[in-house]
C-alpha cells in the first residue's frame, strides 16, 4: 500500500462510535493530519457499535454520566439521527417505586423533563404493558432512539471534508511503540502505530477500541482498565401491533427495572435486552476475527440457558412477546470497567496515548469531545470529567483479577438500585492502615476509598449513641449504610477527643534544586515560604477550574511534601509528572506507603499529645499550619514524627505524621494518653462529612470540580502570588469578573416528609430549588444542587452544601430542596463560611 | 402418527472455521452451533404433518452431551419428544452412527410403537457423508429416498417429491418408511419465547450405546484452499458497457 501513511500527527484507532466522534470534534477544533483505522470495514467494523441497540435515557444520577448524556444526545439530535421515541422504567416493587421518585429527583436536578405515571397511564402509552404486574413508571418524553453508525459516518466525513482526515479499514494494529522512559518524569512518550498496512510515527495515539482497548494499551505495555462484558439481546417478532406503526420506534422504550431488561421496539420487532443474567466476561484474545466470527466479532454466539428466565418476565409484562418468533439473538459485548465510570484521557504512563474507552453508544459524542478537548486544551471543557479520567486508578485497580472480580459484582447493578453509599462485596483489604487490626478488634465498619479501607465508624462507640441520646433514622434508605455511633463520635470529639485514621493520604515528595519552583508552578497560593510551613491550596487546570485542592508543606530548603485525598490521588500523581519540569531539577517519589497520619483533634488534644511530648504545643509552639518535628513517646521509645497543625473538622489539633511500621505504636500511645480524656477513635463519617460541613470545608469532587474556580468556591486569598502557576490567566480574570456563583451552606429547616417520616438528604446532587419550586441556573448554566449532605450534630441540623447564583447566596434566603421527590425547605445558613464556630475560635483555643 | 427426526449438532455457518493443530478436531473456541440445515427442515416438515394429522414427533441425535441444545431447539418449535445418545464428542464415522440409530430407533420402537416415518437431513452440514439415512434404512429393512422437497402422508403409504431439472419425481413408499429431506422443503419457523420456556419442560430421554466402530477412520481434518474473491468495478453506466461486452467475450458466451 504505497498510499499509507508513515507519519501523522493523530492516530486514532478504532472507527466505532467513540472513534470516529472523536476525528469529527478534533477536526472541529482545528486538528488536521489524522489518521483513523480500523481491522474491520466501514461502517460497521464489528466493534460494540454495530450491535447496539441505540436508545439513550438522559437521567442518571450521576452528574458525569446524566450531562455527557445529555450532551450525546443533543449532538445526535442536532446531526439529525436520534428520534425521540420517549422511554418508561417501569415499577415492580414498592422499593423500585421509591428509586422512581429518586429518578424524578435527577431528572429535576439536570432539568430533563420527567413525570411519574401510574400502571394506566403506562398504559396508556403502552398499550401491551400488563399494568397488573407494575405499581408504576417514570416517563421521559426526550428518552431517544439513534443511529450511531450513520453518527459516526458523518462524524468521520466531518474530518475528511476538511482535509484534516484519512482512513483505513480493514487495518489490523500489530504494536503501538513507545520511548524508553522520560528522564525527568518516568513517563514514555508514544512514537508510532505499526499496522498490517505500515508504520505510521505518530504525535498521538487515541486507544477508540472499545471492547478490544485493553489489548491495544497492552501493546504500548500499559493498561485501560475494562473487560468485553456480554450483555444478551434477542430481537423477536413479527408483531402485528409493532408492525403497523410503520416505523422503526412507534411506542416508549420500556424499562423493566425490577427484572434488569428492556423492551425496545425495532420496526415490526420487540429487542429484548437484558442485564438480569449472569455476568459473561471474556477475555479480549476470546473474542473472535471479523473472519472468524459468524454475525460480527462482538455479536457473540447466544447462550440461550443464561435469556431463559428473563423471558418469562418479559412474557409477564407483554404476553404478546411470548407468541413471537426469536428471529436473532446475541451475546453483544460492551465494556466494563471496575467502577462502572468509563476511561478517558491521557494514559498516566504514556505521553499523548489517549483511552477513549468503555463508552456506550449513549454517551458517544459527548466523550468523543471530552477527549478531543482533552488533547486541544490540555483539560476538557464541557464538563469536569474526573470520575472518568483514566489516570484516577490505582495500581491494584489494574489488573485482571480486579476487573474481572468487580465486573462480576456490578453487572447485575446496571438496572439495580444503588444507594450512593453503597460499598463493595468483593476485592476488600487491599490497602489497610497500620492500624487496622486494632480498627478490627474496636469493630469498625470499614468504607473502601477506591483501594483503601478506611473506618467510617467504630461498633466499640456504640455506648456514645445512649450518652448523646442521639436518634436512628426512621426510613431504612436514609439508615443504609449509615450509624447514628457516627454522630455519638462527632459530639464526643466535639467535647473530648477523636482520634483519625489518615492513612489513605496519599503522600509526595518533590525533591531537588527545582522543587519549590516547580511546586509554586502547581499551586496557586505561595509555597515558596518559611521551611515548616505549610499551603492549603488549590491546582487549577489550564482555565483556572479546580483540578486539585491539597496540602504542600515545606520541609527543607528543596524539599516540599504533598499531601492529597485518596481519591485524586491517581489524578494528582499523573498531574505532577506530567508537568515536571524537563531539566530535570525535580525528583518524584511517592511516599505514601511509607508515611501513615493520624489525626487528633478536639479540646483535649492538645492534653492528650501533651502527655506525650515536651514540645511546645501552645499556637506559639506550634502555630496553626506549621509543620514541626517531634518526639513521641511510646512504650518502645521515642517516635520521630511530625506534627502538622491543621483541621478538617473544626476543632484544634494536630495531623501526626511518623513511619508506617511505627504506626501501631504511635496509635498505642495516644490511645492511652487520652483514656482519661475521652479519646474515640473516630471514623470518615464525621472527618469527612459531619465534622467538614459544619466548618464548610470543601472538598475535591464534590464542591470543588474543573466547572467551578476559587472565587466562587470561596477559596481565593485577598492577594495573587508573583509566581507564575497552571492557570494564573484564568484565575486573575475569574477575580476580576468575580463570582458566577458562590459556595454555600445550607440547613434544612424541617426534613418532615409528606407521610410525617423524618427524611436525610444524601448529598447525591439533590437540586436546590426557589421556594416556588423552580430550578436555580446561573450564568454558566450551572444548576444548584446539592454537592455534600450531611447530619450538623454540633448546630441540632441537616446541613448541605451546594453552589447559589452570587445575588440569591445570602445568609437567611430561602430555598427548596427535592429528596426523593419531595420538597424541604431549607435556608442559606453560611456563604463561603460555616455554620458551627463560623470564628474559628474552636481552632484557636 | 408418529415420526423421528434425526439431526445432528453442527457448527453455526457464517464463520471461518479452523481446525485445531492436530487435524483431528473443529477449533470451537469461537463456534456457535446449530442442526444441520437439511434437519432442520426434516424437523419443521414432522412438526407441519402432525399439526395437520395429528401424532406426535421423536427427535433424536447422537453426540455431545452439549446436543441437547439442538434437541431443545427442536422441543420449542413443537418436538414432543427429544432422545440423547451420548458420546465423548470425538466424530463417530457413519457406519458406527448408522448402527447406533438403528438400534435406538428398535429400542424406541419396541416400548412406543413403530414410527410411521423417519426422516433424515440430506447430509449432515459438517462431513456431509450421504450415508447414515440409507445404512439405517437398509438395516432396519425400510425403504428410503433422498433429496426431498415434499411429503404426504396417506393411510398406507408416504408419497414423496424429489425434485430434478424437468419437475419432481413422485415416489410412493410403503409405511414404515424413512425421508432424506432437502433444504427449501419448507421455511423453518423460529422458535417463540413461549415454545422456548416450554421446551425446557420436555423430558430429555438418554441412550446409551456401546457399537463398534465402523470401517471409515479419519485421517485429519483439512482447510480448503479458500479462493480469494475479488470485486473489479468496470465501470459506471453505459462508460462499463465496452468492458462488459470484453468480458462476456472473455467467458464465451458471446460469439
Amino acid at each position: 500500500m504505497s498510499d499509507f501513511p508513515t507519519q501523522a500527527k493523530v492516530v486514532v484507532i478504532g472507527a466505532g462510535i467513540v472513534g470516529n466522534c472523536v476525528v469529527g470534534h478534533l477536526a472541529e477544533l482545528g486538528w488536521t493530519d489524522m489518521v483513523l483505522i480500523d481491522k474491520g470495514p466501514l461502517p460497521n467494523p464489528g466493534g460494540s457499535t454495530g450491535h447496539a441497540s441505540n436508545f439513550i435515557f438522559p437521567v442518571d444520577h450521576n452528574k458525569e454520566m446524566a450531562l455527557l448524556g445529555e450532551q450525546s444526545a443533543n449532538q445526535y439530535r442536532d446531526l439529525g439521527m436520534s428520534v425521540d421515541s420517549g422511554g418508561i422504567e417501569v415499577a415492580r416493587t414498592d422499593e423500585r417505586m421509591d428509586e422512581l421518585n429518586r429518578r424524578m429527583t435527577s431528572a429535576k436536578a439536570w432539568g430533563i423533563e420527567a413525570h411519574l405515571l401510574t400502571p394506566a397511564q403506562v398504559k396508556e402509552l403502552v398499550p401491551f404493558v400488563n399494568d397488573e404486574v407494575i405499581k408504576g413508571g417514570f416517563y421521559c418524553p426526550t428518552v431517544s432512539v439513534v443511529d450511531s453508525l450513520e453518527t459516526g459516518t458523518v462524524m468521520r466525513n466531518k474530518a475528511l471534508d476538511k482535509n484534516a482526515l484519512q482512513v483505513f479499514a480493514n487495518t489490523e494494529v500489530l504494536d503501538v511503540e513507545t520511548s524508553e522512559a522520560n528522564e525527568h518524569n518516568g513517563r514514555r512518550t508514544v512514537t508510532a502505530v505499526v499496522t498490517d498496512k505500515g508504520r505510521i510515527e505518530a504525535e498521538h495515539v487515541v486507544i477508540a477500541s472499545g471492547v478490544w482497548s485493553n489489548k491495544v494499551a497492552n501493546m504500548a505495555d500499559t493498561y485501560i482498565p475494562l473487560v468485553p462484558a456480554v450483555h444478551q439481546m434477542a430481537d423477536v417478532g413479527p408483531i402485528d401491533v409493532l408492525a403497523e406503526t410503520n416505523n422503526e420506534i412507534g411506542y416508549p422504550i420500556v424499562r423493566d427495572m425490577d427484572t434488569f431488561c428492556y423492551e425496545r421496539q425495532s420496526s415490526g420487532s420487540m429487542e429484548v435486552g437484558s442485564y438480569g443474567h449472569r455476568a459473561i466476561l471474556h477475555h479480549p484474545d476470546e473474542i473472535p476475527s471479523n473472519e472468524e466470527a459468524a454475525l460480527s466479532p462482538t455479536e457473540m454466539p447466544f447462550t440461550q440457558d443464561d435469556f431463559d428466565p428473563q423471558m418469562e418476565t418479559a412474557i409477564e409484562l407483554m404476553d404478546m412477546l411470548g407468541d413471537a418468533e426469536i428471529k436473532y439473538a446475541i451475546n453483544g459485548l460492551l465494556s466494563l470497567t471496575p467502577d462502572t465510570m468509563p476511561c478517558l484521557g491521557e494514559v498516566p504512563d504514556v505521553e499523548n496515548l489517549w483511552s477513549a474507552a468503555a463508552v456506550w453508544v449513549k454517551e458517544g459524542p459527548g466523550m468523543g469531545q471530552v477527549v478531543a478537548e482533552w488533547m486541544t486544551y490540555g483539560y476538557p471543557r464541557v464538563i469536569d470529567a474526573h470520575g472518568a479520567d483514566i489516570a484516577r486508578f490505582y495500581d491494584d485497580e489494574r489488573s485482571d483479577e480486579h476487573i474481572w472480580s468487580r465486573a462480576d459484582e456490578h453487572f447485575i447493578k446496571t438496572y439495580g438500585i444503588v444507594h450512593p453509599s453503597e460499598q463493595w462485596e468483593g476485592r476488600r483489604n487491599l490497602v489497610t492502615s497500620p492500624y487496622f487490626s486494632r480498627q478490627e478488634d474496636l469493630g469498625a465498619e470499614f468504607f473502601q476509598a477506591r483501594s483503601w479501607e478506611r473506618p467510617q465508624w467504630y461498633a466499640s462507640n456504640a455506648d456514645l449513641v445512649e450518652r448523646y441520646d442521639i436518634p436512628g433514622r426512621d426510613n431504612e434508605w436514609d439508615a443504609r449504610w449509615w450509624s447514628p455511633i457516627t454522630v455519638g463520635e462527632h459530639l464526643n470529639l466535639r467535647e473530648n477527643c477523636g482520634v483519625v485514621d489518615l492513612s489513605a493520604f496519599q503522600v509526595y515528595e518533590l525533591t531537588g534544586p527545582g522543587a519549590v519552583e516547580f511546586a509554586e508552578y502547581l499551586a496557586v497560593n505561595k509555597v515558596d515560604k518559611a521551611i515548616g510551613s505549610s499551603t492549603y491550596t488549590p491546582w487549577l487546570n489550564q482555565d483556572g477550574g479546580f483540578h486539585s485542592d491539597l496540602t504542600m508543606m515545606r520541609l527543607g530548603e528543596d524539599h516540599v511534601r504533598v499531601v492529597t485525598g485518596v481519591f485524586d490521588g491517581g489524578r494528582d500523581e499523573f498531574w505532577v509528572r506530567k508537568h515536571m519540569p524537563v531539566d530535570g531539577s525535580v525528583k518524584f517519589t511517592n511516599s505514601t506507603m511509607n508515611v501513615t497520619t493520624l489525626g487528633v483533634w478536639g479540646p483535649n488534644a492538645p492534653t492528650v499529645l501533651g502527655q506525650l511530648t515536651d514540645f511546645d504545643l501552645s499556637h506559639e509552639g506550634s502555630p496553626y499550619g506549621s509543620v514541626r518535628d517531634v518526639e513521641i513517646a511510646t512504650t518502645d521509645g521515642p517516635l520521630a514524627c511530625k506534627l502538622f497543625r491543621i483541621s478538617y473538622v473544626g476543632d484544634s489539633g494536630w495531623e501526626i505524621y511518623t513511619d508506617w511500621n511505627n504506626g501501631p505504636q504511635l496509635w498505642d500511645a495516644v490511645m492511652e494518653a487520652g483514656r482519661d480524656l475521652g479519646i474515640r477513635p473516630t471514623g470518615g463519617g464525621v472527618y469527612g462529612s459531619s465534622g467538614r460541613v459544619e466548618k464548610g470545608y470543601r472538598l475535591m469532587g464534590a464542591e470543588l470540580e474543573s466547572e467551578y474556580n476559587p472565587v466562587e468556591a470561596g477559596l481565593a486569598r485577598p492577594k495573587v502570588k508573583a509566581a507564575d502557576f497552571i492557570g494564573k490567566e484564568a484565575y486573575l480574570a475569574a477575580r476580576d469578573k468575580g463570582p458566577d456563583a458562590k459556595m454555600c451552606t445550607f440547613i434544612v429547616e424541617d426534613q418532615t416528609s409528606s407521610s410525617g417520616v423524618k427524611r436525610f438528604m444524601q448529598g447525591g446532587n439533590e437540586p436546590i430549588l426557589t421556594t416556588e419550586g423552580e430550578r436555580i441556573i446561573d450564568s454558566h448554566g450551572r444548576g444548584s444542587r446539592v454537592t455534600t449532605a450531611s447530619p450538623g450534630p454540633s448546630v441540632g441540623k441537616h446541613l448541605l452544601m451546594g453552589y447559589l447564583p452570587p445575588e440569591l447566596a445570602v445568609i437567611g434566603n430561602d430555598f427548596q430542596v427535592m429528596y426523593m421527590n419531595e420538597l424541604y425547605p431549607i435556608k442559606v445558613g453560611a456563604v463561603e463560611g460555616s455554620v458551627f464556630d463560623p470564628e474559628d475560635s474552636r481552632l484557636k483555643g | 402418527m408418529r415420526i423421528l427426526c434425526c439431526v445432528k449438532r453442527v457448527p453455526a455457518p457464517g464463520a471461518k472455521i479452523n481446525v485445531t493443530e492436530d487435524g483431528q478436531q473443529v477449533e470451537t473456541a469461537h463456534l456457535g452451533f446449530t442442526t444441520s440445515p437439511h434437519e432442520e427442515c426434516a424437523v419443521e416438515e414432522a412438526v407441519q404433518l402432525t399439526e395437520a394429522q395429528g401424532g406426535e414427533v421423536t427427535v433424536l441425535t447422537v453426540g455431545p452431551p452439549e446436543a441437547e441444545e439442538q434437541l431443545r431447539y427442536a422441543a420449542s418449535v413443537g418436538c414432543q419428544n427429544i432422545v440423547l445418545v451420548p458420546t465423548d464428542g470425538t466424530p463417530l464415522d457413519p457406519q458406527r452412527t448408522a448402527t447406533i440409530i438403528t438400534e435406538t430407533v428398535q429400542s424406541l420402537e419396541s416400548d412406543g410403537g413403530e414410527f410411521d416415518l423417519i426422516l433424515f437431513g440430506n447430509e449432515s452440514a459438517d462431513s456431509g457423508g450421504f450415508q447414515v439415512g440409507v445404512r439405517v434404512a437398509h438395516a432396519l429393512g425400510r425403504p428410503i429416498v433422498n433429496g426431498i422437497k415434499g411429503i404426504d402422508i396417506e393411510a398406507d403409504q408416504v408419497i414423496a417429491r424429489r425434485e430434478v431439472d424437468a419437475g419432481f419425481e413422485v415416489y410412493h413408499l410403503p409405511r414404515p418408511a424413512i425421508c432424506g429431506v432437502k433444504e427449501g422443503i419448507n421455511l423453518p419457523r423460529y422458535p417463540t419465547m413461549k415454545g422456548r420456556l416450554a421446551s425446557k419442560k420436555v423430558e430429555l430421554e438418554s441412550v446409551d450405546t456401546d457399537a463398534d466402530a465402523g470401517g471409515q477412520l479419519m485421517v485429519r481434518l483439512h482447510r480448503p484452499q479458500e479462493t480469494a474473491k475479488e470485486t473489479a468495478i468496470l465501470g459506471d453506466s453505459e462508460d462499463a458497457a465496452g468492458a462488459i461486452v470484453d468480458l462476456l467475450e472473455e467467458l464465451g458466451v458471446m460469439s
